[in-house]
């Protein structure tokens, strides 16, 4: 976890929103990296107008730009500003006019260092030994001793590693680019200036790359200023607030949800309402697909990122995929019902369900930590709120949907209550990189049988993802 | 000998900010200051403004010292100096 990326982003996003309540962004916005970065004092990289640079397009990020799609380099920050103001003004919608690819996901080319290719290398600890570990444990042939010293021909190589553990010297490092090692799809690959560039294409927004850049050249679009200019516009937002925010918060869900009123929500509800009705559903579902077919087997529908995994990745598997719509979708409805002209928005850790919201309706995607930043700046402190008066709490293990196993556990529960007898094989994948999508060919393909088989891209589950606060 | 007391604030600001690894302190104190400190999680000690925010996160030592941009390291390094330990 990169928490000196997470810190920026998130003071930026307090400032941002600082600013903006004050009255005052559009003067100010150009001026804040030259605040958080002033002359003769410490920067980040190699000099703070490399820092400011950066900011700059964090900034650009944070109003909903995506960094490649930056044109004329000397627009300013306040000339963006003024766009997404006309945009949300005269009702346009910001995000799909500005980027074609509507990726939520935008690396910036200044702040990528690069990385050089991952490679093999031995070091200057080589002892040139009598034993040749290095040599003899390789599987290719690729190492060979060159002047009293092990030299691996990369020609050979196929970074498999087993060199680097032979050596008791330690002599020989696998370097590597730490955004591809991230990618369990391979969607991030260097472009021909050498800039880490996603292919969206393959891209299911998984947001490990977020996270695994020591540099924090990868950044979220985001629909903060949307948000910001709707509430300020007086237009009746409905904070939908996902279960992991249990882990991100202090407090109970109940006084987050006051925070929320507090900052201008019109409504609040928590997500977990919705969870409850997938959970009907898809055990119905599943039911259903089971007395057809008893070799059948269901994959979950809630994580996001996994159902962009399949459709893809492993788009002969879709029909797979369980129908029912995600407590999210679930959620929108119920707001929708309740008032036709309410704005939905949902609130959580994730960074594909900015997708998902796309394709399902749902106005905006707000993360914890944009939340959080909101919160910040109006002086809301959750600890301190009451608790939100409630209809009624979630189910407990509609509220567990945060963690792995969580809808397994709540299938299984609801199942039970209608067939006393009911057995569910099912198997869990807690977070989805490379080796995991190859267990799960596994399952999908009835090598390993399972009849229920719940993925979720997050190690542990959405309560750790990608904009979780912890 | 009396606990140093180690308020950490929690208000959002300086809980997005890392007071949520803070709250982890705790579990993780070295074995031979366990039982010498005692942490509270505080709403907000209004510590922070506007040009300070690259101060938070905070905490308060015994109830009147503040530390900003508080760490795991600087606080258990404080609560030594404050109890008279040596370094390691």
């Amino acid at each position: 976890m990169n928490q000196a990326a997470q810190y920026i982003r998130r003071e930026l996003a307090i400032r941002l929103v600082r600013a903006f309540d004050a009255g005052k962004l559009r003067e100010e916005i150009d001026q804040i990296a030259v605040k958080m970065r002033p002359k003769n004092e410490p920067s980040s990289r190699c000099c703070v107008y490399h820092d400011r640079a950066v900011i700059k397009y964090r900034l650009m990020a944070l109003l909903g730009y995506s960094t490649e799609d930056e044109s004329d380099e000397a627009k300013m920050l306040a000339s963006y500003l003024d766009d997404i103001i006309a945009d949300v003004e005269q009702g346009k919608d910001p995000y799909a006019k500005l980027d074609h690819r509507m990726s939520p996901l935008s690396v910036c080319g200044p702040a990528c260092s690069g990385c050089p290719d991952a490679k093999v290398v031995t070091t200057e600890n080589c002892r040139g030994c009598f034993a040749r570990p290095c040599m003899y444990n390789c599987p290719k042939k690729a190492v060979s001793i060159v002047g009293g010293r092990s030299v691996i021909d990369q020609s050979l190589c196929i970074k498999c590693g087993k060199c680097v553990t032979a050596c008791p010297y330690h002599a020989i490092v696998k370097t590597s680019v730490p955004c591809e090692d991230a990618c369990p799809v391979g969607a991030i690959k260097k472009n021909e200036f050498g800039v880490a560039q996603i292919d969206f294409a393959k891209c299911i927004f998984c947001g490990k790359c977020f996270n695994a850049c020591p540099f924090g050249a990868v950044m979220e679009r985001s629909q903060l200023m949307q948000i910001l200019l709707a509430m300020k516009k007086g237009e009746k937002l409905v904070a939908m607030v996902a279960p992991a925010a249990t882990k991100s918060f202090p407090g109970k869900i109940e006084q987050l949800l006051t925070a929320c009123k507090k900052a201008g929500f019109a409504e609040v509800m928590e997500v977990a309402l919705g969870a409850e009705k997938t959970t009907r559903h898809e055990t119905a579902e599943f039911v259903e697909r089971y007395e057809r077919d008893p070799k059948t087997l269901m994959t979950t529908s809630c994580c996001p990122a996994w159902v962009n995994l399949v459709a893809k990745h492993l788009p002969d598997f879709i029909d797979k995929v369980s129908l029912t719509p995600s407590p999210m979708v679930y959620s929108r409805e119920m707001m929708k019902e309740k008032n036709p002209t309410l704005k939905t928005v949902f609130i959580g850790p994730c960074v594909a369900k900015r997708s998902e919201a796309r394709r399902k309706d749902v106005d905006f995607v707000l993360s914890f930590e944009e939340l959080g930043a909101i919160l910040a700046a109006r002086n809301i402190d959750v600890m301190t709120c009451e608790a939100y008066p409630v209809e009624r709490p979630a189910e407990a293990t509609a509220r567990n949907y945060s963690k792995s196993c969580g809808v397994t556990e709540a299938v299984i529960k609801e199942a039970l209550s209608k067939i006393p007898d009911f057995k569910l094989n099912s198997k869990q994948i807690n977070g989805i990189d490379k080796k995991q999508i190859a267990m799960i060919k596994m399952y999908l393909s009835g090598k390993i049988p399972t009849n229920f088989l719940e993925v979720m891209a997050c190690p542990g589950g959405c309560e750790n993802g990608p904009c979780s606060i912890g | 000998m009396e606990k140093v007391k180690v308020e950490i604030c929690c208000g959002t600001a300086c809980y997005l900010l890392g007071a949520v690894q803070l709250m982890r302190l705790e579990e993780r104190l070295p074995e031979k200051l366990k039982d010498k400190v005692e942490f509270e999680a505080k709403g907000c000690l209004g510590l922070c403004n506007d040009d300070k925010l690259g101060g938070a996160p905070y905490v308060r030592f015994n109830g009147t010292e503040p530390m900003a941009g508080a760490t795991p390291d600087k606080v258990v390094a404080r609560i030594r100096e404050i109890l008279g330990m040596e370094e390691i």
